[in-house]
């Protein structure tokens, strides 16, 4: 049982991760214009200097 | 992470073109691909004083980030030269509408995150984890899920609370009562290592998917709201305010009476008030619904929201911004509007009778397990599970995830829903009525006959200068025909007569058949004539030109069984002739406002759901009574702002699009009611006789959940 004392820390960090990503995408408007994005990808303007 | 403060965290950062109040933004109905928002970034940035330009598809607009000073009629022009439509929205009626959303998704992931972790340690647990393992387990998830509903479920708490306070009872009080006493309860568990269940994964998933339903109903709330902010921020119109011998721009509300505005060819009078100088005939077809315009002389009074055609005018106001005849109208409509806000949709009835319901189902558990075992304990285990099985999760999403995937598949279509029980409402028309001018009707004339080349060329000649309807419809034909404009002199405007002019020496009059060509002529104005000199006269007539698919719309609402009516302020004769252009059986000319609405009133008495469509002034009291209203997008602004819907596209066919999406929504909508009141059926009785366990009750949320959102989005062909 002494392996769950190691895995629960790492399960409980992973999910924190994951949330990390989460409130990371939020912060950076990545739900604002879902449909622009999804057109944004055939764009080939900003393919060799990305836009900041 | 700083978890310490979740609402700054959710807030967006800064370092991206973040729309701020400063900012101009524009409204581009056309985009609708990459290619779109190539062009208008990149013309848009080109510009001289633009820092940065943002397009948002999804909304339709483009934030432009520019130098103080920098002009949005500039910009509007330059799109307009790549092909785009754009126009104004103001700022400050937009700012911060997004951040709400930004909170409640925050909530989402925090409490997806905490449900998914806890739910692993709740699986050990319903394996067979047995002493210390399960009280560790017990005790991570407690540290996990406490924190995490504090604060995913505070919108709860605080509406529970609110509704507290004042001594009512809303759906949150149930709602707040399951998940704040299994966390209790569970938690009280935890730390004795008792061997009783847990209920933190169900706290959390309940917190999980009622976030999720409040999510979609805030998205139809949002695009509702966004809709009409939208239409109110295109609708800041303008004045020209002569003052010190210079004209100055004002917004029309903040003039006051006794300003002196000058009004121009082809804008819309900004204030009620009186002629001081100039002589021109007003469009009042907003107004009265009138095609014919209105010859006006210094003296007589105008109106707000009439349109000035033919020679500039200087008014003195007399009233003002709220005070006009405009907003007067408005006054009518306030008392039918109250009305239809009382409308309640299904979700509101069912949480009128669910909210009593439940708590009185879970103080029955409790009490009644309390005098059969005696055990205070197992009778709050008990009273939970209850609690926690009727939490409305389904019920929650049954509706908005209903409305948001219609909304959007009629946005889809070209409808814009501004309200929020106006597919309800729209599923419920047995009749349509129909506006003319401006609804059935594009509003403005097209030339019927076949004049010959030379003389449409002369009074495409003399037409070219004037805003007049008539005229731009002879401009309009001999472009279409390719027929060049002749160059004519001296062109000058005899308003309510014509235009005249000269060309080798001859003089020539295009305009009233009196007055042209001395031949009495009717009152009906869809004539003109042209004369030159001594040569002979040739005449001109006009129809209005109805919209595309007009007939066919109609048609295929009658073909639904829909019956369809046309209601006009206009000349009996011409109502007559559409009618018979449309094979309508009953229209009516010559209605003012109020007839408008006793119409429609009496047809309601008489237990019929009518649907208005209508775009004018005299139109918004009909719009305002009638069960559900419709508008183009190019009505008036106090129509479109009643309007339950608005049309954007040109065609009527999507009036009928929108009956039938709405039909189909509310057949949907009764379906999730009834699956999510079926889940309730099967587990409360199990529930009461004590046998739902946590992992039941998670078996049973979220399937019910899941089988009610996939039945929103089922698709039929």
């Amino acid at each position: 049982m002494n392996v769950l004392s190691f895995l629960i820390p790492v399960s409980v960090t992973l999910g924190l991760l994951g949330l990390a990503g989460f409130v990371w995408t939020l912060r950076s408007r990545q739900y604002d214009d879902p449909e622009g994005d999804r057109e944004r990808v055939l764009d080939d303007r900003w393919d060799d200097e990305p836009r900041s | 992470m700083t978890m310490a403060c979740p609402g700054c965290v959710a807030a967006p950062s800064q370092n991206d073109v973040a729309p701020v109040a400063d900012d101009i933004i524009l409204y581009l109905p056309d985009i609708h691909c990459a290619a779109c928002i190539a062009t208008v970034e990149d013309g848009l940035r080109a510009l001289r004083g633009v820092r940065d330009v943002r397009v948002n598809l999804t909304q339709k607009r483009a934030y432009v980030s520019a130098v103080a000073g920098a002009k949005a009629a500039t910009l509007i022009d330059t799109l307009a030269g790549l092909g785009h439509r754009a126009q104004v929205l103001d700022g400050n009626a937009l700012a911060g509408q997004g951040a709400v959303g930004q909170d409640l998704l925050m909530r989402i992931g925090v409490a997806g995150f905490a449900m998914m972790n806890v739910m692993l340690l709740s699986v050990a647990v319903w394996a067979g984890a047995e002493d210390s393992t399960r009280h560790v387990f017990h005790l991570v998830a407690a540290a996990i899920t406490l924190p995490a509903v504090a604060f995913s479920a505070r919108p709860f708490f605080a509406s529970a609370l609110r509704a507290l306070r004042v001594g009512r009872l809303n759906m949150d009080v149930p709602i707040a009562l399951a998940i704040g006493l299994s966390a209790a309860v569970s938690l009280v568990g935890a730390l004795n290592g008792s061997d009783r269940a847990s209920w933190f994964d169900a706290a959390l998933a309940l917190t999980f998917f009622l976030l999720v339903g409040r999510y979609l109903d805030h998205l139809g709330r949002y695009a509702a709201k966004s809709a009409a902010a939208d239409l109110a921020a295109l609708a800041s119109p303008q004045a020209l305010l002569v003052r010190g011998g210079a004209d100055h721009v004002v917004r029309a509300d903040s003039l006051l009476p006794g300003d002196v505005i000058r009004v121009t060819p082809g804008s819309r009078v900004p204030a009620d008030g009186v002629i001081l100088e100039g002589r021109t005939e007003l469009d009042c077809a907003a107004l009265t619904g009138e095609t014919a315009p209105d010859l006006r002389r210094v003296g007589d009074a105008v109106a707000a929201g009439e349109m000035n055609l033919t020679s500039p005018l200087l008014v003195r106001c007399i009233r003002a911004g709220t005070d006009t005849t405009l907003r007067r109208l408005s006054d009518m409509i306030a008392s039918a509007e109250m009305q239809k806000s009382r409308y309640s949709g299904l979700a509101d009835r069912a949480a009128r009778i669910y909210a009593p319901a439940v708590h009185l189902l879970g103080l029955g558990a409790f009490a009644g397990w309390w005098a059969a075992t005696g055990d205070p304990g197992r009778a709050l285990e008990v009273a939970i599970s209850v609690l926690v099985i009727t939490c409305p999760c389904a019920l929650g999403l049954a509706v908005p995830a209903v409305s948001t995937v219609t909304t959007a598949r009629m946005f889809k279509m070209g409808l814009l829903v501004k309200s929020r029980t106006a597919l309800e409402r729209l599923s419920e028309i047995d009749e349509v009525v129909f506006d003319k001018t401006g609804t059935l009707t594009t509003g403005t004339p097209v030339l019927e006959n076949l004049p010959l080349d030379q003389d449409l060329a002369l009074a495409a000649g003399l037409a070219q200068g004037s805003s007049h309807p008539l005229s731009r419809a002879i401009c309009a034909a001999a472009a279409a025909r390719g027929v060049q404009p002749v160059p004519v002199a001296e062109v000058t405007e005899v308003a309510g007569y014509g235009v005249s002019g000269s060309r080798d020496g001859q003089e020539l009059r295009l305009g009233r058949p009196e007055w042209a060509a001395g031949v009495p002529g009717g009152s009906d104005l869809s004539e003109v004539w042209l004369s030159r000199g001594m040569g002979r006269a040739a005449v001109f007539t006009f129809a209005e030109d109805l919209r595309p698919e007009a007939v066919a719309c109609i048609r295929a609402l009658r073909a639904d069984g829909i019956r369809v009516a046309l209601l006009s302020g206009d000349a009996p004769a011409a109502v007559a002739r559409i009618a018979a252009a449309l094979d309508l059986n009953e229209s009516h000319g010559r209605l003012s406002p109020e007839g408008k609405v006793a119409w429609l009133q009496a047809r309601a008495d008489a237990g019929r759901r009518v649907l208005m469509v209508g775009d004018g002034l005299n139109d918004t009291g009909a719009l305002a009574v009638a069960h559900a209203s419709i508008a183009p997008s190019t009505a008036l602004d106090a129509a479109r702002s009643l309007a339950d819907v608005v049309l954007l596209s040109d065609s009527l066919m999507p009036i009928r699009d929108a009956l039938v999406q709405a039909r189909r929504a509310r057949g949907r909508m009764g379906q999730n009611m009834a699956l999510a009141l079926a889940y309730n059926v099967i587990s409360v009785p199990l529930a009461l006789a004590g046998l739902a366990t946590p992992l039941f009750a998670a078996i049973a949320m979220s399937t019910s959940s899941v089988t009610v959102s996939a039945n929103a989005m089922r698709r039929t062909t």
